[in-house]
């Protein structure tokens, strides 16, 4: 019936498809973007305008005060520190022993270890916390960061050996079958065909295990002390023990999360590639 | 055979850690569960005592309810909107790449900043939240300051960081689709929602099964949002099972009974785990 209406109906009824569907898609995306624009936008605000009400949506005076306020107090500079060496070192490490690990499973299709993977992956992470807990108060480490960057393992080897289980598995033997035939060792067809086919894999679990082990808060709520803090730790402290204004708060907020959120746009595609190995393709 | 055991070879160093940093924990919380233990020293085996406390324990019965109300919202939502954003995104149009990569910025951002975020906005009086219903006519609400609207507030934010999962992985399931039956249909003179509910939608359901899985898991153990905006309060308004476990061990330095606790909430866990391996290899074979 479509096909007899006249071309101007039909042009009207592509445009108004075309109007519903940007409609449909800017409600879908604009809560994710809004609320990041509303820490950006209180974060570039004097506190006059932070706490005027009706809302002050766009800063009449954009200020950096509130970041400089930042740097200034709370030994911001340290907790940065502190998360760079406890999310590097957990990230580092996790790809030292996890990607051998995600080869191994998947070459000697040894599943039942994935399941534990799998697991590890899924359960609270309150459950590692308080046996890890009490082992660190046993061994005198309190104080130090060695505590933050083990239970942060908890959070990055899982990742990284699901990531790259998912991708050994889909790499083509064959390469690897012929230099085994011509007498290569399996750490020799690993190290030298393998592993420089998977570099893919390695940048996007290495991506993703960063990204989670930075975000996390509870391992350092419990496990940090005052010198030791983690950024997201430092900046839940800030609010409740400080009763710090919004501006700076804001502000904090932002810088913390930006790293992520920087790399999540640039490299999405990578991103979602990982979930959806590691996540979906269970 | 020998080759099998050297590629053995390349997961020791990794089980070492698990060993260490995941098996282990998981025996010694056992072994704490069956006692009286302190922080400060004191323990004396109890058995099964800590368990059978649970069973009358009503602070813990009530999280326990509470958890399952917030992650049935929170499982439903999402899986709603997510389904939708899937099926937009499962479109060709300018920029997809780049809005897909805006849209699930709120699940990778750092929980903490977004639920500060959130704290600000949920303020009664000076709070965006408010302003943007007097705008619609709408009453202002107290949010998470009030014990009857704390869950759905919070379940608020949690769908907000979460829809993006749901659209991955449904998006992903999409992209799957074989494209005959659409084509078919279209031919035979079936509309668009026609074609979603006896087409599309029996061939995601095995995806949107995944996805439910996984959102259950990751409800029941929200934490950061909840200890952030809301500490479990007003009261214990939204205290769930992980905020009261996280007291128990942490605050009230109980940690015989919260292992029980842990023990209680492995097992819910690891029966929905199960759960999700069954379902993917159902959808696999279908």
């Amino acid at each position: 019936m479509s096909a007899h209406a006249p071309p101007l109906w039909r042009a009207l009824r592509r445009l108004a498809a075309r109007l519903g569907f940007a409609f449909a898609l800017v409600m879908i995306v604009s809560p994710a973007i809004l609320v990041f624009l509303w820490m950006l936008s209180l974060s570039l605000k004097s506190e006059i305008d932070n706490i005027a009400y009706p809302p002050v949506f766009v800063p009449s005076a954009p200020t950096l005060a509130n970041y400089a306020q930042v740097f200034e107090t709370g030994s911001f500079p340290r907790y940065l520190l502190n998360s760079f060496l406890v999310t590097g070192g957990a990230t580092l490490l996790a790809l030292l022993v996890g990607v051998p690990a995600g080869y191994g499973i998947a070459k000697a299709k040894a599943y039942r270890l994935a399941i534990v993977v799998l697991i590890a992956r899924i359960t609270p992470n309150l459950s590692y916390l308080i046996p890890l807990f009490i082992v660190f108060q046993f061994l005198g480490l309190a104080g130090t960061l060695y505590p933050l960057l083990i239970t942060h393992l908890v959070i990055t080897v899982p990742i990284v050996v699901w990531v790259m289980i998912g991708f050994f598995e889909t790499l083509h033997p064959d390469l690897e079958e012929a230099a085994l035939i011509d007498g290569a060792t399996v750490w020799q067809s690993f190290r030298y065909i393998a592993l420089p086919l998977a570099r893919p894999g390695i940048v996007v679990a290495a991506i993703l295990a960063f990204i989670f082990s930075w975000n996390n808060f509870i391992f350092g709520v419990v496990l940090a002390g005052r010198e030791t803090r983690t950024l997201p730790v430092a900046v839940y402290n800030v609010l409740t023990f400080e009763q710090i204004s919004w501006g700076p708060l804001a502000a904090a907020a932002l810088l913390v999360t930006l790293p992520v959120l920087i790399l999540t746009v640039v490299i999405q595609r990578e991103i979602v590639t990982g979930l959806t190995a590691g996540g979906v393709k269970a | 055979m020998t080759r099998r055991r050297s590629y053995l070879r390349f997961i020791m160093p990794a089980m070492i850690i698990v060993l260490a940093v995941i098996i282990f924990p998981w025996i010694f919380t056992l072994y704490m569960s069956a006692h009286d233990w302190k922080v400060t020293g004191t323990r004396a085996f109890v058995g099964l005592a800590n368990y059978t406390a649970l069973a009358t324990d009503e602070r813990f019965l009530w999280a326990l309810a509470r958890t399952l109300y917030y992650a049935a919202l929170a499982v439903i939502l999402p899986l709603v909107l997510g389904t939708v954003a899937a099926l937009i995104f499962h479109r060709r149009f300018p920029l997809r790449g780049l809005l897909r990569g805006i849209f699930i910025l709120p699940m990778m951002a750092t929980p903490v900043a977004v639920a500060l975020v959130w704290t600000m906005m949920f303020h009664p009086q000076l709070g965006v939240l408010n302003y943007l219903l007097s705008l619609v006519g709408l009453p202002a609400q107290l949010w998470v300051f009030d014990p009857g609207t704390v869950i759905p507030s919070l379940v608020m934010v949690e769908t907000w960081q979460w829809t993006p999962l749901v659209m991955l992985i449904v998006l992903g399931g999409l992209a799957a689709l074989p494209v005959e039956p659409f084509e078919s249909a279209r031919l035979d003179g079936a509309s668009a929602w026609q074609s979603f509910r006896h087409i599309t939608f029996p061939l995601v359901l095995p995806f949107l099964m995944v996805a439910a899985i996984i959102r259950t898991i990751d409800a029941i153990k929200s934490f950061d949002l909840i200890y952030v905006i809301s500490q479990g309060g007003p009261g214990t308004a939204s205290e769930t099972i992980n905020i009261y476990l996280y007291l128990q061990a942490f605050a009230f330095y109980n940690i015989g009974y919260a292992s029980a606790v842990v023990a209680v909430f492995f097992v819910v866990i690891v029966a929905l785990a199960l759960c999700l391996l069954y379902v993917r290899q159902r959808a696999q074979w279908a």
